[in-house]
């Protein structure tokens, strides 16, 4: 590890205050930053440890819904309550992934953080775009296998690895930012970037900037269900996965969020498929056609080619247990 | 504020590079905690952070000032070992041992969270109604790697000691 300053503020203006320095880089968890500072993909000179500054609690949002702070746990979020009874997505979404002791450590807001798994952004011997500017993507004619389909740039083809953002974005919940004394708050499923010609920006955060919260909307009637496609059974990131919340009406769907991990730069979310949906009775041939329209734009990069078939099947199996049909 | 260490207070080291894995083997002495990966992903250097299981690897000692920390060293000793120690000793359930203090103490923290009714991946409903079946095991121990694949005695000796109702 490179040498840093460690510093703990006082406050959150005072951590908003630290973070707008060039080069300093907030601390949460620490899981996925410990770890790139090791392989030196991270270099920060300064190190502001978020973690003392009452941003832990889990709390009743006055609308009916859920405010978890950024410093609240995976587990501590994965285990509560009111999540379990009303948001059971999301504590599947997050039981899902990494491991216990792992899910102990991380927090809210550094797991919305979290940077890709891809080899070659990890590896500083190679080319990477995202981690230096200019350098090219070694994973463009490389070993591409987990990389993205939908969404990619000839700059950068790099996934979001996380669970819990995917399950955030299909419940529509928001991410609250402070900085530089003011307040804003962002949809999750506009928080993250594509790539683009800018692929180091992983997200719409500005140096100074801290996420405080994720709020979550009043919960909503339907079934909710995360589905992680993986090559073991346990600890591994999703090849790919598909969060819903499906509501039936009289036979016909009524309600289809829906959204994607493992496929994009971002948690994947396309608003064409619940117009597509609702309404509709369900059936093999609509679920089909749901998944035309998801992978209309979809490009495959040689060993992920798979992926595409493998979002159609496991769309249609997460549509068909949530509608109750047989395929 | 000190970190204290299986009831031992220490000072934080003034390198904030120290990783808490670095600073039980190296300023506290303890090396019963064990270096594998260092990168968070094989278990061997799992202990208790206020009760809860970490990966130490990933944890920078200076941030854990105040913190209360417990090793394998702080569970149990040869004389008289914690009754997961114990079940591993006799269910066999190490071959090089390497892996064996982050196996315990994750598999003690692990009885814990069944306790308190935490679901896993593969429980069928999230309502903490949870039997620490073998699958259940499994799921929850799969942040402990061991290279030697000791894996099935090591299902069968967290598994007695949760069919004994205590930890």
């Amino acid at each position: 590890m490179r040498p840093f300053h460690y510093t703990r503020p006082e406050s959150l203006n005072h951590a908003s205050q630290l973070t707008a320095s060039s080069n300093a880089v907030p601390l949460a968890g620490g899981t996925n930053l410990v770890d790139l500072m090791k392989l030196q993909v991270e270099v920060p000179r300064k190190l502001v440890d978020l973690n003392r500054i009452g941003m832990e609690t889990i709390a009743e949002a006055p609308d009916g819904g859920l405010t978890i702070g950024a410093l609240a746990s995976n587990t501590a979020t994965a285990v509560h309550a009111r999540v379990r009874s009303d948001y059971p997505l999301l504590s599947r979404a997050i039981l899902s992934g990494a491991t216990q002791q792992l899910r102990n450590k991380a927090t809210t807001g550094g797991n919305l953080c979290q940077r890709t798994r891809c080899s070659y952004f990890t590896n500083i011997d190679q080319p990477c775009n995202k981690r230096q500017p200019g350098s090219g993507c070694g994973a463009l004619g490389g070993v591409a296998r987990l990389h993205a389909i939908l969404g990619t740039s000839a700059q950068c083809i790099a996934t979001y690895p996380g669970d819990m953002a995917v399950a955030l974005a299909a419940l529509d919940a928001r991410v609250e930012i402070t900085g530089h004394g003011s307040h804003r708050s962002v949809p999750v499923r506009a928080f993250h970037l594509l790539p683009g010609d800018r692929p180091e920006r992983d997200n719409v955060l500005e140096a100074g900037e801290i996420i405080t919260a994720v709020t979550l909307p009043p919960p909503v009637k339907g079934r909710q269900i995360y589905r992680k496609v993986r090559e073991r059974s346990s600890y591994a990131f999703a090849l790919v996965s598909v969060a819903a919340i499906v509501a039936m009406d009289s036979g016909r769907i009524a309600r289809a969020d829906l959204a994607f991990g493992g496929l994009a730069h971002k948690p994947w979310h396309d608003p064409r498929l619940a117009d597509l949906l609702i309404g509709e009775q369900p059936s093999a041939a609509l679920f089909d056609k749901a998944a035309c329209l998801l992978l209309e734009n979809a490009r495959s990069h040689g060993e992920n080619e798979f992926k595409i078939p493998l979002t159609r099947r496991t769309l249609a199996a997460v549509l068909a247990e949530a509608t109750e049909i047989d395929l | 504020m000190p970190i204290i260490i299986n009831d031992t207070s220490l000072d934080v080291p003034a390198d904030p590079r120290v990783t808490l894995l670095d600073f039980l083997r190296h300023h506290a002495g303890l090396t019963g905690t064990k270096k594998g990966c260092d990168h968070g992903q094989c278990g061997a250097c799992t202990v208790l952070v206020n009760g809860m299981r970490i990966n130490s690897c990933l944890a920078l000692a200076i941030a854990h000032d105040g913190d209360t920390v417990t090793t394998i060293e702080g569970l149990g000793t040869p004389d008289a070992p914690s009754v997961m120690q114990q079940a591993f000793v006799d269910h066999d359930a190490m071959q090089c041992g390497y892996c064996t203090p982050g196996q315990i103490c994750s598999a003690t923290a692990m009885l814990q969270e069944i306790a308190a009714g935490w679901p896993s991946d593969v429980s069928t409903n999230l309502d903490g109604d949870i039997s620490a079946s073998a699958e259940e095991i499994r799921e929850r121990m799969s942040g402990n790697l061991c290279r030697c694949g000791a894996y099935a005695n090591i299902v069968s000796a967290i598994g007695e000691v949760a069919g004994r109702d205590r930890v």
